[in-house]
């Protein structure tokens, strides 16, 4: 069963083309890698999936329906979660109250309904000391956490998750990456955005390369990861 | 490990107990307060009430409306025409304020919401300055000089008789403990509302979309209709407030009923000094304010000018208000809306 599938995606800011006749589609389960240079339109892709900017043509299509033009908001009730490549908690909420939010509205459930569930996220994410801090006190760590933790109480069936490893440190970063692992085991669909590399393929089964907006390469993390453009757009990078 | 999630607090218990003793207590207030505390509680739980309305607005939604003199007025010539044009009473006459002051919020957030911040303020100013330039040309209701109310509306409003025999005394005295009590009962009835709202998962996606529009609709708040929710709802009971204020005043002018600074700056003033945000915060801005006013309000422009400057202090110094310092070194809420997870064994 395939959840989402882009067709002749397009978007055009002013004179430049951030997305260019784009199409994939990801198979339920998989997770899949997408990595570009800065501002190859990747964070873009996730704004056409998740809805928060409507493409000029192609079409989007999730679990089988047409969303190319429905809202945001549609789209996570429909199972779409995402975290933000910059945090974007709600400062004025605690942790908690932040999952709360997330599972109470993008599920349509009571908030005693939910309770629990969140409890759970806060257990695997490792922020549950944390539940009564308030989202604007927390570290770097924390708040990539809780981005993740957020998409997760969506109850998500695909979860996109924008340079969640970005900025941690080595030891943060596995820890993240178990968790995220976890979530795959479970059978939850995974597009990453992701230039740590290591990190990245470590989880995910294919990866799909982006450049000025156009997809160059898709297939296997280490065919891809061997191929000549990859290795040119990622020299000086690490690999 | 076992979970639970509460709001209560000790504190809270004895603050929901203390509230309701004096609301209770608020409710006898008049068997033997003077007429004059009478006629200040009136002041004080009318402009409370205004002030936990522009609270619900711009402390908890986001959206600072400098328009909300606008329901005020539109609240209190509504009032005015029921009882005029129409021949009400003017207690009922005041439902027919709360009802205007919804039609004209309608038409107010189609056009104020698609502007941001700064823009949003001006916007709902010039809207509330046009509503108060198009009703100075309603000739019937006195037009820019205004009018009062007719003699014998006034002098049989329902309830009046009654509450004269129960208390042993003169209709006017009597008008003014009818008006006190309508105000108490707004004022209780705003704040239950409000703290029912915040405590209800409609609280959890006010507050998001205040902290982070983008992020709330992308776990599947909807960010429109909160925000619509919320302006219709604190622009009815803004015009009840304002239909009210005039019911009392019994005499109505452009100017006054659509004054900016008496029904929007001095309520931005208690709601900056109590602490915006924070269901206490009014509380406290509102005594704070009407001490003030009591003690300076001879000194004419310069107390204006004080009331500015104590206004941009707080800004400055304390930007949470009052109770929010009072929060910050104790911890007190009295009437908390935060969930908090609390785990048998100890949860550091």
């Amino acid at each position: 069963m395939t959840v989402l599938e882009l067709a002749n995606v397009s978007k055009t800011f002013g004179a430049l083309k951030v997305t260019d006749d784009v199409t994939f589609s990801v198979p339920k389960g998989q997770a899949l890698g997408i990595i570009g240079p800065n501002g190859a339109g990747k964070s873009t892709l996730f704004n056409l999936i998740t809805g928060n900017i409507l493409p000029d043509a192609g079409t989007v299509t999730l679990l089988g329906r047409d969303v190319t033009r429905s809202p945001a908001m549609e789209r996570v009730r429909m199972g779409v979660g995402r975290s933000f490549q910059i945090p974007q908690p709600f400062e004025g909420l605690t942790v908690f109250e932040n999952l709360l939010t997330a599972a109470a509205y993008g599920q349509r459930k009571r908030e005693a309904e939910v309770q629990d569930a969140c409890i759970a996220i806060l257990q695997d994410t490792g922020l549950l000391a944390k539940a009564n801090v308030l989202a604007g006190a927390l570290s770097l760590l924390d708040r990539k956490r809780l981005e993740l933790a957020r998409a997760m109480a969506t109850g998500p069936e695909l979860l996109l998750l924008d340079e969640i490893a970005g900025g941690l440190t080595e030891a943060e970063c596995r820890t993240l990456v178990a968790t995220i692992r976890g979530l795959h085991a479970q059978g939850i669909t995974i597009i990453w955005i992701e230039h740590v590399l290591h990190a990245l393929t470590s989880v995910v089964e294919r990866l799909l390369v982006l450049d000025f907006g156009r997809v160059i390469g898709m297939g296997e993390p280490e065919v891809i990861m061997a191929s000549k453009d990859v290795r040119e757009i990622y020299l000086g990078m690490e690999v | 490990m076992r979970h639970s999630v509460t709001t209560r607090t000790r504190t809270s218990t004895v603050a929901g107990i203390a509230a309701l003793a004096l609301v209770i207590l608020g409710l006898f207030l008049p068997a033997f307060a003077t007429r004059s505390l009478i006629q200040d509680l009136f002041f004080i739980l009318t402009m409370l009430t205004l002030a936990q309305l522009w609270n619900l607005i711009a402390g908890y939604g986001g959206m600072v409306s400098v328009g909300q003199q606008a329901f005020v007025g539109i609240g209190a010539y509504a009032m005015f025409a029921g009882v005029i044009l129409w021949g009400w009473d003017p207690v009922p006459a005041i439902l027919l304020g709360g009802a205007a002051a919804v039609l004209l919020a309608i038409p107010m957030a189609f056009f104020a919401f698609r502007l941001q911040g700064a823009y949003f303020a001006i916007g709902t100013w010039v809207i509330a300055e046009v509503t108060r330039l198009s009703v100075a040309q309603w000739k019937t209701l006195g037009g820019g000089t205004g009018t009062s109310l007719p003699r014998e509306a006034t002098a049989n409003i329902m309830g009046v008789k009654a509450i004269a025999e129960l208390f042993g005394v003169r209709d006017a005295a009597a008008r003014d403990i009818l008006a006190y009590r309508l105000a108490l009962a707004l004022a209780v009835g705003t704040m239950a509302a409000i703290y029912a709202l915040l405590r209800a998962r409609t609280g959890l996606a006010l507050a998001a979309v205040r902290d982070n529009d983008n992020a709330a609709r992308s776990v599947g708040v909807d960010a429109r209709r909160i925000r619509w929710l919320v302006f219709l709802s604190a622009a009815a009971m803004t015009g009840l407030v304002g239909a009210l204020i005039y019911v009392q005043t019994a005499r109505v002018s452009p100017d006054a009923a659509f004054s900016v600074t008496s029904w929007t700056a001095y309520v931005i003033f208690i709601a900056v000094i109590g602490g915006m945000g924070r269901l206490e915060g009014p509380i406290v801005g509102v005594l704070v304010f009407w001490a003030l006013q009591t003690a300076f309000a001879d000194y004419g422009s310069w107390y204006l000018l004080a009331l500015g400057i104590l206004a941009i202090l707080t800004m400055l110094f304390a930007p949470r208000g009052v109770w929010g310092l009072i929060h910050d070194r104790t911890g007190l809420a009295l009437f908390p809306v935060q969930r908090r997870l609390v785990t048998d064994v100890s949860l550091t």
